[in-house]
């Protein structure tokens, strides 16, 4: 339960929110806060329910059911004066393919009552060298870029951004991922979905797992999951079969095994090797947990790890 | 129902986060979107050769090929001069209802409605914008045909006051009706890419029903009834009260310019477009649930 004291400083607050589409539950019983001046990471596969949960936080759709407090206002109901606060960047939009970069820049800057300076936007979001450029001759990456602009504008306290670097080459991912940071150094609040692990973990103050329409998980990056779901697994070769050792002390494993084999005169342990779930470990067996598979982490992750550790091992320093 | 109220009344107990600002008025909006949409209509090349040029060109190619045809309708009357008025209907038809239906179904289709939505600019200052585009392009294009036939076929144009109050409330029954009935067609078609493809044959076939190309009057009696049901039959027949001789009446299939009939169907599409647009519109694709 949220205290008022807690609620006067969040700029989202929902609570089981439900939404369905015919017969399907796309979003069952979800619950998100998000305080003002954090950035929040929504994770999940598709069809989770992330896309429908930021729509309904945005206005865009009614809920079936739950409470939603988005900049204090029910999104459903709040007016001209609630969308000034609120930047929206929409995960596709090819609109507007004549207009050029700064017309439709300076276009949305008219819209609100205290916008940013438009040049000063679109030199931010890197395209001031595209300002007399047709829209319809940038690339996706200047497009998506141009999208963003459009959404901070206008100054907004929250920016929601809806997938925004699909489709990005690695460098432009990483000029999205500064420019985000620029903003939140401003005090922007943002609500960001993503399928990039990556992207959480760099610009996510906390990040919330979303699987079959709930809240599977919480946390920051780092302790996502909890202590037990970082725990180190630690494996060797013994007695010809392959052993595994899930522990929250690896070091003491190692040390230990070291000394067994040492006292057989061997300064090797066969196959060892230690490895710690990544984010995108915990994720993965996050959502494979809701979506009812109960046998811990995908083997497939696990293999590629596995080939990992030990390439790097096999390699001489 | 009121359990639920007070429950959501404690989540949005915060105060706003800040002392907002004054908005932009919603007139100072529409003129900026107007100017905005005027720019953007000018640029898309497909707007500009079969919206917008259109009729002058099907006025250069009838006048030219039928140039030697005297007394169409009535003595004296050129074939240019019986022609004129048809393709200032269609060029109405064509700058508000095909315009309209087109472009809000592309731009619904490619997001810009949705983005729009997401910004605190009214839907009123939307409309606002689309109707004056609408003016802006629809008054230049009959400009322009008058200019074109007046001193290229040497079409003349009527002198007296009257008529040119005929014509101006001919002319704006007819772009508004066709306006707001673009506005409710555009939810018609189910994707961007087919709007122009569902757009064009209505207004085509429209044209041909509705006696632009030919004289109504040499058209089957079937042809002729249908036509009543929809509004061009009616502009043009308005458009020919204007621009011929009153001893052209004579040569409408009611024997009169019937004004009044004329009137009423530009009202009743106005009223009912009105209606079903402001029923039917949508701000995002229809598949967005």
């Amino acid at each position: 339960m949220v205290t008022t004291s807690a609620r006067a400083d969040a700029a989202v607050v929902v609570r089981g929110l439900t939404k369905h589409y015919g017969d399907k539950r796309a979003v069952d019983g979800l619950d998100l806060d998000v305080a003002r001046g954090e950035c929040v990471a929504v994770l999940g596969p598709n069809g989770a329910g992330k896309t429908t949960t930021v729509e309904v936080l945005e206005g865009y759709r009614r809920r079936d059911g739950g409470e939603v407090a988005v900049l204090g206002q029910d999104p459903g109901t709040a007016g001209r004066d609630w969308r000034t606060h609120v930047g929206i960047v929409l995960q596709s939009a090819d609109d507007a393919a004549e207009a050029t970069v700064g017309e439709l820049v300076r276009q949305f800057a008219r819209y609100y009552p205290d916008p940013r300076d438009p040049a000063e936007v679109v030199a931010a979001v890197g395209l001031q060298d595209r300002e007399r450029t047709r829209v319809r001759r940038l690339s996706g990456g200047q497009r998506r870029r141009l999208d963003v602009a459009l959404g901070i504008v206008g100054r907004p306290e929250l920016l929601f951004l809806d997938e925004p670097t699909t489709g990005f080459d690695p460098q432009a991912r990483h000029e999205f991922w500064d420019l985000v940071h620029r903003l939140r150094d401003e005090g922007t609040t943002v609500l960001l979905t993503t399928h990039y692990l990556e992207e959480a973990e760099r610009l996510a103050d906390r990040v919330v797992v979303v699987a079959a329409g709930r809240v599977v998980g919480s946390g920051t990056p780092a302790a996502l999951g909890g202590r037990a779901a970082r725990s180190a697994v630690v494996r060797w070769v013994e007695d010809g079969a392959a052993r595994e050792l899930t522990t929250d002390a690896p070091t003491r494993v190692v040390a230990e095994l070291a000394a067994r084999w040492a006292d057989r005169g061997l300064d090797e342990v066969p196959g060892l090797e230690v490895r710690r779930p990544t984010l995108e470990d915990v994720y993965l067996r996050m959502i494979g947990e809701a979506a009812g598979t109960t046998d811990g982490l995908p083997a497939a992750t696990g293999a590629t790890d596995a080939v990992r550790v030990g390439a790097r091992v096999g390699v001489p320093a | 129902m009121s359990a639920t109220t007070e429950r959501r009344a404690g989540v949005t107990a915060s105060p706003p986060a800040r002392t907002s600002v004054r908005l932009p008025s919603t007139l100072r909006l529409g003129l900026a979107r107007t100017q905005h949409e005027v720019r953007l209509f000018f640029r898309e090349r497909d707007a500009v050769v079969f919206v917008f040029a259109y009729p002058v060109i099907m006025l250069a190619i009838f006048a030219t090929v039928f140039g030697g045809q005297e007394d169409v309708a009535a003595p004296g009357v050129t074939f240019a001069q019986y022609f004129l008025p048809g393709m200032v209907a269609t060029g109405v038809v064509l700058s508000s209802f095909q315009q309209l239906a087109t472009t809000i179904a592309v731009e619904r289709d490619e997001g810009g409605l949705k983005r729009l939505r997401g910004t605190p600019l009214p839907a009123s200052a939307y409309f606002l914008g689309k109707v004056g585009q609408v003016l802006v392009t629809s008054l230049l294009q009959t400009a322009l045909l008058l200019v074109v036939a007046a001193v290229v076929y040497d079409v003349p144009l009527p002198g007296d006051v009257a008529r040119w109050v005929t014509f101006a409330w001919v002319w704006a029954l007819g772009t508004a009706a066709g306006a707001v009935c673009g506005v409710a067609f555009s939810s018609v078609p189910r994707s961007g890419r087919s709007a122009s493809a569902v757009v064009t044959p209505v207004v085509l076939v429209l044209q041909f029903v509705s006696g632009v190309f030919f004289a109504f009057d040499d058209l089957p009696s079937w042809m002729q009834s249908l036509a009543s049901f929809f509004p061009l039959k009616w502009l043009a027949q308005g458009m020919r009260s204007v621009f011929l001789p009153d001893a052209a009446a004579a040569a409408e299939v009611g024997g009169s310019w019937q004004h009044g009939a004329t009137a009423a169907v530009l009202v009743a599409y106005l009223v009912v477009g009105l209606v079903l647009g402001a029923r039917t519109f949508r701000w995002t694709r229809r598949d967005a649930g």
